[in-house]
């Protein structure tokens, strides 16, 4: 009877895929279409080749940036770049925070929420360089169009995170605050601001550098900023300029990700 | 003096969580409201000041019909019920004073909260409330930053700073040590004694309840199944309550269990180092 007890039993985790035939053609499927998926891929290694001459160039001129023969361009680019992204955050949070109570489901009424879910999806659903191009062709050449981009971009991106961080607040502190007699405006002023305030600012900051960023991409298209100066740069097969306006931007996108880590840190 | 008459409550899903609940607490009494996890303790409770919707029934509070009140009338009456909560339920990110004057809420316009400029008379009242309950030295402390008995005694200040005629109390002891649980009771009990106030407390732990509260009302599937003194508490009472279990063991230990916990405590900080 002792034996018995004692005769080891085998355990094994269980497959993620009970169906061992089903396990097995799934995996052999994916096998075989990431096969047939690498060798569909064309490359015509002569144009591979010419291209790597271009492409030692662009990192010379990266090693030995050139700040001074186009200064003036640089310095008007980056100027514009900067306000750009300030002026689109700013105007982009403060959009963004009354979209984003407005799509946060515990707190609307739906016909609000669906109202301010659909804004948003609006907002999401198109690519930042397609709404410059949008706008450029609306509104013209220049940091305007790039700054009503930019501006279009942060508002779907901030009331999204902000509405789905509402939703995830401890309701039972929301709940404490209403059960004070609180009216609404006091209990997202008292319930919900001190809940979601450090993300709030943490995701602005994290907006503005990656508006910072984006504002170089749309330049090229033709909404302003440091990016139409290093398409320019680019077009005149000026590498050691363009390297220089990169290294720029690495370098402020840098500072940005270093102030924000520290504010965010301050504010929890 | 709150009556509560033949109150019902069914969530959407169905499920019934009061099946006619009726009792009245006079001005000045304690009522422990013990049963179950589900028996409808917590859904009766948020029913009296309807942060739940009951479906049926009425709940007079001084004759006020709050089951019948609109919008704003609900608000009102709302800043005359305090309620303290099972695991405080403070805003954690403000300050202790804060988390205090916001028992003033529904007494003062929005820009006032806004501003955080509220009337001195609260603020006296704030800090009076701060002193009776051991915490003056912590007004401008973040909620975050005490310990679990410090912040429900802040919930007990906010509670008191809404100048309440009914106190509702949600499992006020569930997160705190046995030691601290009898204090935060004793303060409770206290303060209903001082100001007149009746109470309704829900509660798990039997034992706590005899020890402190005037009278024990005993859901079960959501009806009362009990309602007298606690030292009408026996073993018939508690299976009625509960369902079946050997309760001996619960009487016998009364009042006695102050000591145990420092100890056990004190073995794991020991373990630690």
């Amino acid at each position: 009877m002792a034996s018995e007890a004692i005769a080891s039993r085998r355990w094994r985790r269980p497959p993620p895929i009970a169906n061992p035939r089903l396990r097995w053609a799934i995996y052999g499927g994916a096998l075989i279409y990431l096969t047939l998926a690498i060798a569909s891929i064309e490359v015509n290694w002569h144009r591979v080749y010419e291209g790597l001459d271009r492409g030692w160039r662009f990192v010379q001129g990266f090693l030995f940036p050139d700040f001074i023969s186009r200064f003036g361009d640089i310095v008007q680019g980056m100027e514009e770049s900067l306000t750009m992204t300030v002026t689109a955050t700013v105007v982009g949070v403060a959009v963004s925070v009354p979209i984003g109570i407005g799509a946060a489901r515990n707190l609307a009424p739906l016909p609000v929420y669906l109202g301010c879910r659909a804004i948003i999806a609006l907002s999401r659903s198109f690519q930042e360089i397609i709404v410059a191009i949008l706008f450029v062709a609306m509104f013209g050449f220049g940091p305007f169009a790039g700054f009503l981009t930019l501006s279009f971009a942060t508002i779907g991106f901030l009331s999204k995170l902000l509405a789905e961080d509402i939703e995830d607040i401890d309701e039972a502190q929301a709940e404490a605050i209403r059960a004070t007699g609180a009216g609404w405006w006091q209990l997202v002023n008292y319930g919900i601001q001190p809940q979601v305030m450090p993300r709030l600012i943490g995701l602005s900051l994290y907006r503005l550098d990656i508006n910072f960023r984006e504002s170089a991409v749309i330049g090229i298209v033709g909404a302003g900023g440091v990016g139409a100066t290093l398409n320019t740069a680019i077009d005149r097969y000026e590498y050691d300029s363009a390297g220089a306006i990169l290294i720029l931007i690495i370098v402020i996108v840098m500072m940005a990700e270093y102030l924000s880590s520290y504010v965010r840190k301050w504010v929890q | 003096m709150l009556r509560i008459e033949d109150l019902r409550k069914r969530y959407g899903s169905g499920e019934e969580a009061l099946t006619g609940v009726s009792f009245a607490v006079p001005a000045g009494q304690v009522v422990g409201l013990i049963g179950s996890s589900g028996a409808g303790k917590s859904t009766l409770i948020r029913c009296v000041n309807r942060l739940i919707e009951p479906t049926g029934g009425r709940i007079l509070l001084d004759g006020l019909e709050v089951t019948a009140l609109g919008r704003r009338a609900l608000h009102r009456v709302r800043r005359r019920i305090g309620m303290i909560f099972q695991e405080y339920a403070l805003v954690e990110r403000l300050t202790v004073m804060e988390n205090v004057l916001s028992g003033r809420l529904g007494y003062v316009p929005f820009w006032r909260s806004f501003t955080r400029r509220f009337p001195q008379r609260d603020v006296d009242t704030a800090f009076a409330l701060l002193d009776r309950v051991g915490l003056s030295d912590y007004a401008d402390q973040r909620a975050d930053a005490l310990s679990g008995g410090q912040r429900q005694r802040v919930g007990i200040a906010r509670a008191l700073e809404q100048d309440p005629e009914l106190l509702l109390v949600d499992e006020p002891t569930a997160s705190l040590d046995p030691k601290t649980s009898r204090q935060i009771m004793r303060l409770i009990c206290e303060i209903c004694a001082e100001r007149r106030l009746p109470a309704v407390i829900n509660i798990h732990d039997v034992v706590l309840a005899q020890a402190f509260v005037d009278r024990i009302i005993g859901l079960r599937g959501g009806a009362v199944v009990f309602d007298g003194p606690p030292a009408a508490l026996d073993a018939a009472v508690l299976t009625r309550i509960y369902g079946e279990e050997d309760w001996a063991a619960i009487q016998r230990r009364g009042g006695d269990d102050d000591e145990g916990a420092p100890g056990i405590a004190a073995d794991r900080l020991a373990g630690l180092a």
